[in-house]
């Protein structure tokens, strides 16, 4: 048992130069990427990939309240459901809602319902689906970045878009962005969600300990690093939109190419059918 | 339609700014402070000296006089409940028929399972929606199949004072209701029905496109050649 702490206590997260064990600065982020409209079924949906975090996002919605007592007559409801996947972290994790992830689900309906126009959709419900597929710290973080963008894809008027980022405390000193191994034996942890155009802070949660001064600095190691993701989560939403945009702008002077099917038989019923469930392939 | 996409066609995602002062936010938008600021993702649009948002996605959002295609999921001794895509059930009442109702005897007229063509009578401040059947074009729709598309492109496939679905429905000889929810209603040959639904299909995939009318028009043309031309 002493042996165990001893170790731990002499893990080094961080060396002299400032150095974290997977080779960031203090106040880097892991590599982010960001997809948009990767599920068809969803209104809209998000896949992120953050350092070793792959979560995906999916949004419903405007769309009726369903155990109909929870309709509130005046504004729109704004549902999460946070799950992580058995396979998602080195033990299996039991399936199902736990403590953890009902504490999650309900802070980030909470940050997203504060930038959505509610009012405009009485008695309906928007719903979001996050599934953790892959967890390495940060997943709330990741999470509720995908879900803004899925929202934003779904069309659901919104104030702006969030974009989270956690920020702590390992040997020490304050850092951005912990992953797994910082954020099991680091000092603290807190993440944070800010709308980016005013700045207001829509999450904010911390596990451990910071003194106001560290905190003050895990703060704006925050707030920059959110508008570095409020960048690559503005460039998902317009890639997803603008490779159609380019395509249309560059195929449609010489007409759509021929049809996909030789055309002998002119009666194929079954193509209207493939068609229309899975969207048009190469008209 | 010419010129370079990117200016004209520009996309904005929520929270950005799209006009300032002296024009005033129109629908998609909304004015933070003395700035207008999109609330969607869509493409942006000034009009009469006001900017608005064309959506890209979303779920339709019943408007008073919206034609609608719905289906009919229940039924009540002088109503029956339609499906029309929305977030809210739109309940249509028997005096709102084009028949004359006994009490009890909705399901002589309409089955649950049938689809109409009907119109948005009325929609309150909490959204209750009321259908009407009183209307000339208002009808049971009785074979020919249905195609959803997504809310948002409907204008499109309807065209400038309904340009493009006369075009298609010029050749394909077929009849076609567009409704404001996004389901559009084809009855016609198997042939000239899968040609209809491949044209509506194109106008959905490159809404945002220029020449756009051309390339349905290069599709109908095509397609019918292929189907009853070559002699």
């Amino acid at each position: 048992m002493e042996d165990i702490e001893h170790i731990e206590k002499e893990m080094k997260l961080i060396d002299e130069k400032g150095v974290r064990l997977d080779g960031r600065k203090y106040d880097e982020l892991r590599p982010i990427r960001i997809e948009a409209g990767v599920l068809r079924r969803a209104d809209g949906s998000a896949y992120i990939e953050w350092g070793g975090n792959k979560v995906l996002a999916a949004v419903y919605g405007p769309r009726e309240a369903h155990p109909r007592h929870l309709q509130d007559p005046a504004r729109a409801l704004v549902q999460c459901r946070y799950n992580m996947a058995p396979f998602s972290v080195s033990d299996r994790k039991r399936p199902g809602p736990d403590r953890r992830s009902v504490e999650i689900s309900k802070v980030i309906s909470e940050a997203f319902s504060s930038v959505v126009f509610k009012e405009q959709f009485p008695r309906t419900s928007v719903d979001i689906f996050i599934e953790v597929l892959q967890a390495d710290a940060g997943t709330r973080c990741a999470g509720l970045t995908a879900a803004s963008v899925a929202l934003a894809d779904a069309g659901v008027p919104m104030r702006d878009l969030v974009a989270s980022c956690a920020s702590g405390k390992i040997g020490g000193v304050v850092c951005l962005d912990l992953n797994n191994v910082e954020d099991n034996s680091g000092d603290a942890d807190c993440p944070m969600a800010i709308v980016h155009g005013t700045g207001e802070i829509v999450l904010l949660q911390m596990d451990g300990h910071l003194s106001y001064e560290e905190f003050q600095k895990a703060m704006d190691l925050s707030i920059n690093a959110t508008s570095q993701i409020y960048e690559l989560q503005r460039d998902a939403l317009r890639r997803r939109y603008s490779v159609t945009l380019d395509e249309i702008l560059k195929e449609s002077p010489p007409a759509p190419p021929a049809p996909q099917a030789p055309p002998p038989e002119p009666v194929e019923e079954p193509e209207p059918a493939s068609d229309s469930d899975f969207g048009p392939e190469g008209i | 339609m010419e010129g370079s996409g990117a200016s004209l066609r520009q996309i904005v995602i929520p929270g950005e700014a799209v006009g300032g002062p002296g024009l005033k936010p129109g629908p998609g938008t909304f004015k933070s402070g003395n700035q207008i600021l999109a609330a969607q993702l869509g493409v942006r649009s000034e009009q009469d000296g006001s900017v608005s948002v064309i959506p890209l996605n979303g779920r339709y959002i019943p408007e008073r006089g919206d034609a609608v295609v719905g289906e009919i999921t229940d039924m009540g001794p002088s109503h029956w409940l339609v499906d029309i895509n929305a977030p809210y059930p739109a309940p249509l009442h028997a005096t709102e028929s084009p028949w004359r109702v006994e009490f009890g005897d909705t399901g002589q007229y309409m089955k649950v399972g049938d689809a109409i063509l009907a119109f948005v009578l009325s929609v309150d401040e909490i959204k209750r929606i009321q259908l009407t059947m009183q209307d000339r074009e208002a009808r049971r729709l009785q074979g020919g199949m249905l195609v959803e598309i997504s809310p948002t492109k409907v204008p499109r496939v309807i065209g400038k004072q309904g340009s493009m679905i006369s075009m298609i429905k010029d050749a394909t000889r077929c009849r076609i209701y567009v409704g404001q929810n996004g389901r559009i209603w084809i009855d016609g040959s198997d042939a000239d029905a899968t040609v209809a639904t491949r044209a509506i299909r194109l106008i959905e995939e490159r809404a945002q496109a220029f020449g756009l009318t051309e390339a349905v028009r290069d599709l109908l043309e095509r397609e019918t050649r292929e189907r009853r031309g070559t002699p």
